[in-house]
């Protein structure tokens, strides 16, 4: 690659042929304001605010379409283009809900953090602005356009990456909004709720549907206050309160619930356990009776609404099994229920999940009544900092019982290949291999959105598919649709990274959705047990309660099913 | 989406031609048959000044606001059609007989102020001459 | 092809006795459709349907050609066609119809160089062979006997610079493309977006081979397959005469596999637009023609590496295609020999406003304004004294009075503060407010706005509003300075050139008329009395007491006696100006 001799801001560097002036300057330490920049998207040039200063040129160029050149002269912060993106910022503030002090992005919002730098202190073109309703109609995702600064993030994200199409353009000029076709709200569209737009919004334009109040009326209710936590949110939650990514933060997470009132915390992962001998059970009979294959998880909502929707006569090849989440919520109106002699109707339990989609997921007619609320991560974050829990400073304690012990494998479902590995240990364990450790499951390790590998269990070779964006779960089900699809086994997450890049998680970059990843799997491999099958309280409440692995009561409990849905 | 072979304002101009307007559920009908997603029809026909959404009027007044026809006060002439019909420019009369519209110049630039009543040209249109057109109109 | 014979018989036909009804859009409109029927059913000679021949003013137009001699009758419409047809009966000459025994009688063409327009109300703009025998095609099959290369060559010799406004170097954005492998496509701009301007217009229903030709020709020299000309929805008959013009050049072998045993083909097509300014800018044309929606992407990539579907294109405009093949009828350095060094050539205009003969001119580049205005133009309308001359349209300027003598030419309007544009050239007199102008041109780019980038979407809205600040009197003095700031962060940050050039209206007017911006903030007063809410409104002693006025106030703002004079309460008046409409005898005044 061509090495060309560049001056930026006086300093004399080197750039490579064909990068942008502002991933140049990136690389540099230099930090070009943006709103539409993003680096997994196509480059729109929208919103000008990386406009820069060239030498010859007579009028400023946007730096993340224009490429640099041998001898450019580039000033990134002269006056000229400070006043320029000063001018934009109070452009786009006078079209702005600017009620700052009760909006959901206070003190998040990328147009307070510009406002601050470029120090915005007069709006001099204040006149008409077009106010539009709120649209609450989603239990997943709010959306309010009038904090909308059409950057066009969500738009690229849900129809390039997501491939869902739910939301688009609308209208010409200064009428343009983004919204559903056809006058349809967030309810009525096409949305799986994966809540992807919501971390891309550098405003509150797309925010999740909240609630916090919900579960702090809970907690005072006098009702029996149970949690469970996801897999991926002792990954995550530390980042909500300053942490560096990338270290698991279970004692304290569980200390935190504790604190504020619930009386019991249990551990999604134990659910995640379950979900993988019930699936790997269902595995190996199908592979067996050859039918159905290739058999896909279904721990993530959003793939599944998305399937329904899209791919209703392809849903056969999806496992029957409920996501670990709903495996606890059923366990915990029966199973606990029973155990410690409270009304079903008496319990509140909440989920801390790391996604949107569970909003959703929860209140499907065949989960009604079982988990109560969702709360992401950011959520969570927000109810303890509200409580003054000193996050940082608290101790470990250990998840409850019997709902609170996991293997290794449970950890690993909030990555991306982590609920195929797990299946696969069980599935090669049951197969004969006793040491998993020395199967190679790197191929479907890593940030690619596309996987493979083929795993050989004494003699019968089983090729397994690994994909995370909603883009690539169309393609493979187009293949299957086809009848081409070469696979056995399929693992779908919905969101770029797995469950640690889930909708309601904290933002960040694709390298610090891989220091989650490392995160749990360094979790993973602290475990005594690393077997899901082998988890001694999934064994117990098998032989107490649900009989055998696949068998009539556990179908009953822990097995569901699907719908067609009809969108455009 | 780059389809090469369709064209979706080309589709959608051939359904304005024949229904006189975008109806909702022809546009959905389109989105399924063709497989394009509502979003990318929706987006394109909210965008271009051709398509309506609504119902077409009996008569539609376009009103030529050309430069030139500007220049010979088409202002005014639009405004005093707004004031005996009691509607603006984009709406229709409530007995659903007229649609009132601007234009961006029909050509007819040398009889400035211009107006078009259907598929007819009005040139020169003074006070009398618009009270003879909206008489003829009722 | 055409034979021989074929030519001949049409050349006689141009040359011998005929009449002609001039039946393009404008013409259509001034009423010249039943003219021509009539004339037809009246059994005297042969009447043939031409193009549009440029004098709007004089619309509907009837040409009789007798003795190889040209008369031109005007304003012939179906009231009075019958006067004519007696007239011609009897051999005479209608003179109350009569415009000109000649067109070189024609102050309106004195002065000007009919190249690309040439033909235009002269043929049947849809039979070949008269185009033929005016010298069509000549300039095609001159150019596919030349290697590709020096095709590209000759035409970087001429220097013709597009049409459109841009005034880019024709020949070199050919050379871009010349060099790229596998499909290219070639693209006419007939969009012509520009409330005003009508001349691309014109040549489509007037001339449509010379516009075909020349993208052959291009199509040719780049190694382009396929082309497409776009043009805008409202344009029906330009539509319907370049489809059908199209069609007739495939059946010559003029377009399709192997043009006239060539080798090269070129397929061609006619794609509508829907109704968007903004898609005269070549990639929102380009996403147009892909079916999308018309927002422009940055550049690079330039269209000449990934265009239409991903392939290299060519965008010049319908006008600049039809120089093509002026240049190569004429070569180029007989093309040279026009216009100026550095704008070579002659420029189509459509000339209006309060000017007395409005209409499309083509006048050679350098040919100073005031000479298009008064010699061509005849002068203002009205007889109040000229303004300012307005070109460039909504992304252009004014030029005033005084620099009156300014030459027609790329650089000079640009270091004045305007741009050529594509040609409309709109002629204001004292009577219009200048201020009002910018308003009008504002509100235009404003509705046009794609809305893609923030500094077009959100600050062409503020400038407007600024503008109607200013023009109804709520401005104050931080206004001009607001203006000028916003202006100058539009231009210098948009996305594309719709948002680049909005502004240029504002920035112009400013420069020349700052006293009359001034008078309406400042003194709340609109001198020309056009503003609206900045008009006082009083009744004079022509009053008859008929007390319409007062009925028709919505406010209740006037009273009187029956029979007495009526007075305006101006402290109710809203200005909206009923009264002032309503009054039978025009006793109201501004």
């Amino acid at each position: 690659m061509k090495s060309m001799n560049i001056t930026i801001n006086g300093r004399q560097t080197t750039a490579h042929e064909g990068e942008m002036i502002i991933d140049m300057a990136k690389r540099i330490g230099i930090h070009i304001p943006h709103l539409c920049l993003d680096d997994r998207l196509e480059r729109i040039g929208a919103c000008r605010l990386c406009v820069v200063e060239l030498a010859g040129s007579p009028k400023p160029v946007a730096s993340c379409t224009t490429p640099v050149r041998e001898g450019m002269v580039i000033n990134t912060h002269s006056p000229r283009i400070l006043e320029a993106r000063r001018i934009n910022m109070e452009l786009l503030l006078a079209s702005h809900d600017l009620n700052c002090v009760t909006c959901d992005a206070n003190r998040k919002c990328k147009l307070q953090r510009y406002a601050e730098e470029l120090m915005v202190r007069d709006l001099r073109f204040e006149g008409d602005r077009i106010i539009r309703p709120v649209d609450n109609s989603s239990v997943s995702i709010k959306r309010d356009n009038n904090k909308c600064v059409l950057c066009e993030r969500c738009i690229r994200v849900c129809n390039d990456i997501q491939t869902v199409h739910a939301i688009g353009l609308a209208g010409r000029g200064f009428n343009t909004r983004i919204e559903p076709p056809f006058g349809q709200n967030m309810k009525e569209s096409a949305c799986v709720n994966c809540g992807q737009c919501v971390i891309s919004c550098p405003t509150a334009a797309l925010c999740e549907h909240s609630d916090i109040q919900n579960v702090i009326n809970a907690l005072n209710s006098g009702k029996y206050l149970i949690a469970q936590t996801a897999p991926s949110i002792r990954a995550t939650l530390g980042e909500c309160f300053e942490m560096q990514p990338g270290k698991a933060v279970t004692g304290k997470m569980v200390t935190a619930l504790k604190q504020i009132g619930f009386r019991q915390v249990f551990d999604t992962d134990l659910g995640a356990d379950i979900t993988i001998i019930e699936e790997a059970t269902e595995f190996i009979k199908r592979m067996k009776e050859k039918r159905s294959l290739p058999m896909i998880t279904t721990c993530c909502p959003a793939w599944i609404k998305f399937g329904e929707q899209f791919f209703f006569d392809e849903l056969h090849h999806m496992s029957s099994c409920r996501s670990p989440q709903a495996i606890i919520a059923s366990l915990v109106r029966t199973y606990f229920a029973k155990k410690i002699r409270v009304k079903p109707e008496d319990i509140i339990l909440v989920d801390i999940m790391p996604c949107t989609a569970k909003k959703f997921e929860i209140q499907r007619p065949e989960f009604m009544g079982e988990a109560d609320f969702v709360l992401t991560t950011v959520e969570l974050s927000k109810l303890l900092k509200q409580l003054d829990v000193d996050f940082i400073h608290l101790p470990d304690t250990e998840f409850d019982t019997p709902l609170g012990e996991s293997t290794g494998a449970g950890v690993i479902f909030g990555r991306t290949g982590g609920v195929m590995e797990a299946a696969l240990r069980t599935v090669a364990d049951w197969s004969g291999i006793k040491d998993f450790t020395k199967l190679d499951f790197k191929p479907i390790h890593g940030m690619r959105t596309m996987k493979t590998a083929d795993i050989d269990l004494k003699g019968t070779k089983v090729k397994v598919c690994v994909v995370h964006t909603l883009g690539e779960a169309r393609k493979l089900m187009e293949e299957i649709r086809a009848g081409k699809s070469p696979y056995h086994f399929i693992e779908i997450m919905a969101c770029y990274g797995g469950c640690v890049g889930g909708g309601g998680q904290p933002r960040g970059s694709s390298s610090v959705l891989e220091k989650r990843a490392h995160a749990l799997n360094e979790a993973d491999s602290h475990k005594k047990i690393r077997l899901s099958h082998k988890n001694p309280s999934a064994l117990k409440i098998y032989k107490e309660y649900l009989g055998d692995f696949g068998g009539e009561k556990a179908h009953r409990l822990l097995h569901t099913k699907y719908s067609r849905r009809e969108v455009l | 989406m780059k389809k090469e072979g369709f064209n979706l304002i080309a589709e959608l101009q051939a359904v304005q031609d024949r229904y006189g307007y975008l109806p909702m559920d022809v546009l959905k009908t389109l989105s399924k048959e063709h497989k394009i997603p509502g979003t990318e029809i929706f987006a394109v026909a909210t965008f271009y000044n051709q398509f309506k959404f609504d119902k077409p009027a009996k008569h539609t007044i376009q009103v030529c606001t050309g430069t030139a026809c500007h220049v010979k006060r088409s202002a005014d002439l639009l405004s005093q059609i707004q004031k005996t019909l009691k509607i603006r420019p984009g709406e229709i009369t409530k007995d659903g007989l007229i649609k009132l519209e601007t234009v961006n110049c029909i050509g007819a630039c040398a009889k400035a102020p211009a107006m078009m009543v259907d598929d007819k040209v009005y040139g020169l249109v003074d006070q009398d001459k618009l009270r003879q057109i909206l008489g003829a109109l009722r | 092809m055409i034979t021989d014979k074929e030519i001949e018989q049409a050349l006689n036909q141009l040359q011998g006795d005929r009449i002609t009804v001039g039946l393009a859009t404008c013409g259509i409109s001034a009423g010249a459709m039943p003219v021509f029927h009539a004339l037809k059913n009246a059994d005297i000679g042969l009447v043939e349907e031409v193009g549009c021949i440029g004098m709007c003013y004089n619309e509907p137009i009837v040409t009789v050609v007798k003795d190889k001699r040209r008369f031109i009758y005007g304003g012939v419409t179906e009231s009075n066609v019958h006067r004519l047809i007696s007239a011609l009966k009897q051999g005479n000459v209608c003179e109350d119809l009569l415009v000109a025994k000649d067109i070189s009688d024609l102050d309106f063409y004195h002065g000007q160089k009919r190249l690309v327009m040439g033909n235009c109300g002269l043929i049947n703009p849809l039979k070949l062979d008269q185009y033929v025998a005016k010298g069509g095609y000549l300039a095609l099959l001159r150019a596919i006997s030349m290697e590709k290369q020096k095709v590209i060559d000759e035409m970087i010799a001429s220097g013709l610079r597009g049409r459109g406004g841009a005034g880019f170097l024709t020949g070199k954005k050919w050379s871009f493309i010349a060099s790229k492998k596998g499909k290219k496509y070639l693209i006419a701009n007939g969009d012509e977006g520009d409330p005003g301007a009508f001349m691309n217009r014109t040549l489509m229903e007037s001339d449509p081979f010379k516009i075909i030709e020349g993208m052959t020709i291009g199509a040719y020299a780049t190694g382009c397959d396929e082309g497409f000309i776009y043009t805008r929805a409202e344009y029906p008959l330009a539509i319907d005469t370049l489809q059908k013009a199209i069609s007739i050049a495939y059946k010559h072998n003029l377009l399709g596999k192997n043009i006239l045993g060539s080798g090269f083909d070129f397929e061609l097509s006619v794609r509508k637009g829907a109704g968007a300014f903004v898609c005269g800018e070549e990639t929102a044309l380009m996403h147009s023609i892909e079916g999308r929606r018309g927002s422009p992407s940055p550049r690079p990539p330039y269209p000449a590496d990934h265009g239409i579907y991903g392939y290299p294109t060519n965008v010049n405009n319908v006008g600049t295609w039809g120089h093509v093949t002026v240049v190569f009828t004429l070569g180029a350095s007989e093309f040279r020999k026009l216009g100026t060094k550095e704008s070579p050539g002659t420029k189509e205009l459509c000339l209006a406003g309060m000017v007395k003969r409005p209409g499309i001119v083509e006048v050679p580049l350098g040919t100073p304004l005031r000479k298009i205005v008064y010699d061509i133009g005849g002068g203002t309308s009205d007889g109040t004294k000229l303004k300012a001359v307005l070109t460039g349209g909504p992304a252009g300027g004014c030029i005033p009075e005084y620099l009156l003598d300014t030459p027609l030419d790329f650089e000079t309007l640009k270091s004045l503060g305007s741009i050529m544009g594509s040609g409309g050239m709109i002629v204001v007199s004292e009577k219009s407010c200048i201020v009002d102008v910018a308003r009008y041109y504002m509100h235009f780019t404003q509705e046009e706005s794609c809305g893609k980038c923030t500094p077009c979407r959100e600050g062409t809205k503020r400038l407007l509003e600024m503008l109607e600040h200013i023009t109804s009197g709520k401005a104050d003095k931080s206004t001009l300075d607001k203006l000028k700031m916003l202006s100058s962060f539009v231009i210098d940050n948009s996305l594309c050139g719709l948002g680049q050039n909005a502004p240029n209206p504002i920035l112009s007017t400013l420069k020349y008329f700052e006293n009359e911006y001034l008078e309406h903030i400042e003194k709340k007063k609109c001198p020309a009395g056009i503003c609206d809410k900045l008009v006082t409104y009083l009744i004079t002693g022509k009053c008859i007491g008929c007390g319409a006025c007062a009925r028709a106030c919505p406010v209740q703002a006037i009273s009187g006696n029956p029979k007495e004079k009526h007075f305006i309460d101006q402290s109710k008046c809203i200005k909206c100006g009923t009264c002032y409409a309503v009054c039978p005898v025009k006793a109201i005044i501004k």
